[in-house]
């Protein structure tokens, strides 16, 4: 069924110099304003507590991941140690390039794949280990699967714009046959991949020997049908769809439908639907781009599509407000069904307000009855049946509330902070500066920072939580906030959906945890 | 044997002690595993050719076996060996050994690629039909319990396709299970394989006993008819016509109907939607009664659906709904229950519902009669020719033939007029291409006449446009116009407005006349040709433009064919070869094209011109 008045979207527009988030807008905008000096108001900070654990228990590092460079490809043979070995050697010459830099993380349905990709356009896919699945303390281990350049740099002539190789996305498709698929995408386009292994290969020619060399066909005198034999086991990726020149703006998010049939890309200002038969035609289903882009005051920071209601979505706003939309209602979705907005505390109000309260991510719970958003500083979790506010608030870091002007200057301000659930949706976890990052419980309320890094990065080694001292006194144990890296950030993380494994992307590295079964 | 001729071309076979009619086959099944796709594909598309030379217990048992293992391919390969695998019985051996083509089917039947799975089910389903009914029970219907039950969703969606072939040949026993493994399909998890299950609904119930119809098709029915997800409902509606075709009155009104009514004002668009777009297939389904009890006042709501989608989807269903009632009191039933609703859709918000109605509205005029026409739908057309949007007005105009077998399209005109002249000069060029595309058409209704006093000047208005594709289809207009009206008429009132053209100070327009005169010089004839339009091209030779000199050798070998030997010795052949000597090497490219070109069809053109003017 096509519908017949899908919205073209206006292709004059392309001479319009399009700010690349809304927070582009904000900074230029304060440059020409020249505000005198700033004080920022110090919020009251939410207490601390760093009682260990999470969910259900004190968290271990499995293994750390090198994404491999374009260098040292991983070949699935190497055994762990070897893997170390190449890890150490990695680390010892800091071999990080700005290409390697982890840019997503993802792990299928199943969790037995993690996907990550990289700001070099390269997709890595690891594979669960299968023999040390069943040993609890190694069934967290994953290798390398396969590895392959998904998206290139390109050059747009008509608009002049370079489009980075980034990946800004992976989804998983539910799996369908043997092989496994994926959508990745960067500003501009997204690509269906196929993953698959072979192990036959043909063999045996009727004009050229086992060597290769040519036969004189007067020697022909029986035909050969090739044979299938097995082979080492080669794990194939095939592009299989590419779905290009959609987008005017900056693709920030696709998610899948429960339908299994169509899936959406969302960009600053316009929100598509797509199949995945169909690559030269996609629906337009949300539009807020203003007639005049002087009057643009919000942008869309994330979609998604609900996990079980095949009609139902929602996408987050640079305001800090979140829309739910209702396909079965109208075919263009521009009128939200639910608008879900906390009013803002007065007391809190200061310059930096607008730009913290944008949403960064926004996520659907398991079950679909909650939706978590990320802004700067906080986590929160709405209940799809009330609107005016939020059920749960979570402070990633309340304490940084004072440093936003130095934040704003170095244009961390800006960064883009996802947040993902544990299997069962009773853990949040997300990150945070310094190489930290965080949990929180929503039955028992405890919360717990961590660290993944280099230095504790041992295997098997117990995550010791972390404490970031606030007052003028400081603990032993406790690092001070001007102490803190912020050019280390975890902006990327990802939960397995049934078992209490997570991966954690610093830069260049995965790191991934367990939780420790005694 | 016969047919491999291929590749075989002498390649040192020609003493040797080989059989060499093996080596054209030993390269086409050395070609199966090709770097190249397209001789790959080629292979493929021969693989009857290498099965008859392998003879069918090699098939069978070499052949087969690789080609189950190759699903590694590209999808246009696939596409072909499932293509070609359904015509293969004859080559392993003939029905007694049918069976042996399943196994590489089935593979096909679960890779990802929709286009190749439907062809692989397309081909299972005519291999069934070779299959003894033993044979069916032994490997076919195996096969579909296997498919049926996989692990993985494509393989559940291609057995959807396949209960519906072997259910009529299987014993009481097997169709039990048959049909439970339908039933369990249509409540699979995954929404793609209740999709299948659902648009495969109806064709399964066609095969069933009645009693199965009701006992087992309907609640499936009813169930996937109110699935939680809307692109499944949605498929339902099209299950809907099909078992409300193999259903008695009553049985329709109970167990059809409400599962109807529900769709036609289910929540999500999409499904109403699917309602307004199979209207006639259901409104034939369900028949005449429960039409006027029930459809009727369903179209209404659907055509002041608040979805725009609906609203344009029935609106293109008016006519066939109006076309399918009952002779008795359909006239009266439109004026009362459907016309009102029309009424308000001419002023619809939405353009694409007022151009979806447009596209139809004129084919009621056929039903309602003259007097109807005139007092309600002629008002309409008048409105929708005035409509701020240009598709709606292209689609009342392109339709007129309809209204003027009823009253005639004078009655039109009046407003007709300023209509095309508008869309003649509509600032989007695709509205022009359009408008000249239905010139013809209105030429020969509105009469020549008409046209000339008021169109003409149109049709060489576009010859001046400043877009090449209208210039173009001007000039292809020209030309049909040409075959309406006779070559008088073009010689009158064409042919001097063209050729004044050639001395235009825009070359672009020296250029239209050339290709005017290539379109036109066939309809017009030898006599007009030679001595209207030739000197003007040999005149155009000298033109300072090499654009339109290279067309002048183009133009010439064009209308070479069409003139008199005589013309073509002594007037064509020395101007192209002066061109032939031409500083511009494109223009000296085309001349050398022309004076090969005509040189070849000279000899004979020669004759048949002459044999073509002695009647005129």
């Amino acid at each position: 069924m096509v519908p017949c008045n899908y919205r073209a979207q206006d292709d004059e527009e392309s001479w319009v110099e399009v700010p690349r988030t809304l927070g582009c807008l904000l900074q230029s905008s304060l440059q020409s304003n020249m505000l005198g000096p700033w004080c920022s108001p110090t919020g009251s900070p939410a207490p601390l507590s760093c009682e260990t654990g999470c969910g259900e228990g004190t968290w271990i590092l499995v293994c750390r991941l090198l994404v491999p460079t374009q260098v040292s490809l991983l070949s699935m043979e190497e055994d762990i140690d070897t893997r170390k070995i190449n890890n150490s050697f990695l680390r010892d010459h800091s071999y990080a390039t700005e290409a390697d830099i982890i840019s997503t993380v993802e792990f299928n349905h199943t969790g037995e794949l993690l996907a990550t990709g990289d700001k070099g356009g390269r997709v890595v896919i690891f594979q669960r280990e299968q023999e040390s699945k069943n040993q609890v303390h190694r069934r967290g281990e994953y290798n390398v699967y396969s590895t392959f350049q998904s998206h290139e740099p390109e050059f747009d002539y008509l608009k002049s714009l370079e489009i980075e190789e980034k990946i800004n996305k992976i989804r998983w498709l539910p799996q369908q046959n043997a092989a496994y698929f994926l959508l990745s995408t960067n500003d501009k386009t997204v690509k269906l991949w196929k993953v698959s292994e072979r192990d036959k290969r043909p063999e045996g020619y009727n004009l050229k020997d086992e060597e290769g060399r040519l036969r004189d066909p007067a020697t022909i005198t029986t035909l050969r049908v090739p044979v299938l034999r097995p082979m080492d086991l080669m794990v194939e990726a095939t592009p299989r769809r590419v779905f290009a020149n959609a987008h005017t703006y900056h693709i920030n998010s696709i998610s899948v439908n429960s339908d299994y049939e169509t899936y959406m890309s969302a960009d600053d200002l316009r929100i598509n639907l797509w199949n995945f038969e169909i690559t030269n035609q996609s629906f337009n289903i949300v539009d807020i781009k203003p007639a005049n882009m002087e009057e643009l005051t919000e942008v869309i920071t994330a979609a998604e599509f609900h996990p079980h209601h095949c009609n139902t979505f929602v996408y987050s706003s640079s305001k800090g407000t979140i829309r739910l939309c209702d396909m079965r209602a109208s075919a263009l979705c521009d009128r939200h069904t639910k608008f879900f907005e906390e009013p803002e505390d007065p007391s809190n109000r200061s310059f930096f307000s607008e730009i913290i309260s944008s949403i960064s991510d926004v996520k659907f719970s398991h079950s679909g009855r909650c939706i978590m958003t990320r802004d700067y500083l906080t986590v929160k979790v709405w209940d799809l049946n009330m609107e005016n506010r939020p059920v749960e608030t979570y402070q990633v870091h309340d304490y940084l509330r004072s440093k936003l002007c130095s934040l704003y200057e170095n244009d961390c301000i800006f960064d883009k902070f996802e947040c993902v659930w544990n299997g069962s949706d009773s853990v949040i976890m997300t990150g945070s500066y310094n190489n930290f990052f965080r949990m929180f419980d929503r039955n028992t309320k405890r919360d717990v920072t961590l660290e993944a890094s280099r230095e504790n990065s041992k295997p098997r080694a117990i995550l010791k939580p972390r404490k970031v001292c606030v007052g003028g006194k400081r603990r032993k144990d406790e690092i001070s906030v001007d102490s803190l890296d912020f050019s280390k950030k975890i902006l990327h993380t990802a939960w397995h959906p049934s078992e209490n494994i997570i991966a954690v992307a610093a830069t260049n590295n995965l790191y991934i945890f367990q939780d420790k079964v005694n | 044997m016969a047919g491999v001729a291929g590749p075989a071309t002498g390649s040192g076979a020609a003493g040797g002690d080989g059989d060499d009619s093996l080596y054209p086959i030993a390269v086409l099944i050395d070609e199966l595993r090709n770097e190249d796709v397209q001789l790959r594909l080629n292979s493929i598309k021969k693989l009857s050719t290498i099965a008859l030379a392998l003879g069918v217990e090699r098939t069978r048992t070499e052949l087969l076996p690789f080609l189950t293992d190759t699903i590694y391919d590209e999808d246009e390969v696939l596409l072909a060996l499932a293509e070609q695998l359904g015509n293969f019985t004859g080559l392993v051996g003939g029905p007694d050994f049918a069976h042996c083509l399943l196994p590489p089917l089935e593979s096909l039947a679960t890779v990802e690629e929709t286009v190749v799975r439907d062809k692989a089910v397309e081909s299972l389903r005519q291999i069934s039909q070779e299959h003894t009914p033993v044979a069916l029970e032994a490997h076919f219907v195996p096969l579909v319990k296997r498919l049926a039950s996989g692990d993985w969703f494509t393989s559940r969606t291609s057995a959807c396709g396949l209960f519906s072939v072997c259910y009529p040949r299987a014993s009481i026993a097997v169709k039990g299970e048959i049909r439970q493994y339908f039933r369990s399909l249509c409540s699979d998890d995954t929404p793609m394989v209740r999709r299948a299950a659902a648009s495969k609904l109806g064709e399964f119930a066609k095969v069933l006993e009645l009693d199965s119809v009701k006992s087992e098709i309907v609640p499936l029915f009813t169930n996937l008819a109110s699935d939680e997800q809307d692109s499944v409902r949605l498929l339902a509606v099209e299950a809907c016509v099909s078992i409300a075709q193999l259903l008695s009155q009553d049985d329709i009104e109970a167990l059809v109907m409400p599962t109807l009514r529900q769709a036609a004002e289910d929540k999500s668009w999409r499904v109403r939607y699917m309602v307004a777009d199979k209207f006639s297939e259901l409104q034939k389904a369900v028949g005449p009664k429960i039409t006027l009890n029930d459809l009727i006042p369903a179209f209404q709501n659907l055509l002041k659906d608040c979805e725009a989608e609906v609203r344009a989807a029935a609106a293109h269903k008016v006519k066939e709904l109006c076309e399918n009632l009952p002779m008795e009191g359909r006239e009266t039933m439109i004026m009362n229950q459907i016309l009102p609703y029309i009424k308000e859709l001419v002023s619809d918000t939405n353009q694409h519902v007022k151009s979806a109605l447009a596209s139809v509205i004129m084919g009621l005029s056929t039903i309602l009669g003259k007097e109807n026409t005139i007092e309600h739908l002629l008002p309409l057309f008048l409105a929708q020719l005035k409509d701020e949007c240009p598709e709606v007005r292209l689609n009342i105009i392109s339709n007129l033939d309809c209204v003027n077998e009823v009253i005639g399209i004078r009655q039109l005109s009046q407003s007709l007029l300023p209509a095309i002249v508008e869309l003649a000069e509509d600032a989007k060029w695709r509205v022009r291409l359009a408008i000249i595309e239905y010139m013809p058409l209105l030429a020969g209704q509105l009469g020549v006449e008409f046209f000339d006093e008021k169109l003409n000047s149109l049709c060489m208005a576009w010859l001046v446009d400043h877009v090449y594709a209208i210039r173009e289809a001007a000039t292809n207009n020209l030309m049909k116009l040409v075959q309406k009206f006779g070559t008088e008429w073009a010689q009158n009132t064409i042919v001097p407005k063209v050729l004044v053209m050639a001395n235009d100070p825009n070359y672009l327009h020296r250029m239209t006349t050339l290709f005017c005169i290539n379109a036109l010089s066939e309809a017009c004839g030898q006599e007009i040709t030679t001595k209207q339009m030739l000197p003007i091209v040999l005149k155009m030779a000298g033109d300072q433009v090499a654009n339109v000199r290279f067309n002048v050798a183009k133009s010439l070998q064009k209308i070479g064919p069409i003139l008199d030997t005589d013309a073509l010795q002594e007037e064509v052949k020395p101007v192209l070869q002066k061109l032939g000597q031409d500083e511009d090497m494109d223009v000296k490219y085309f001349a050398q094209e022309a004076i090969s070109g005509t040189k070849r069809p000279s000899g004979s053109s020669g004759f048949q011109g002459g044999s073509r003017d002695s009647p005129v």
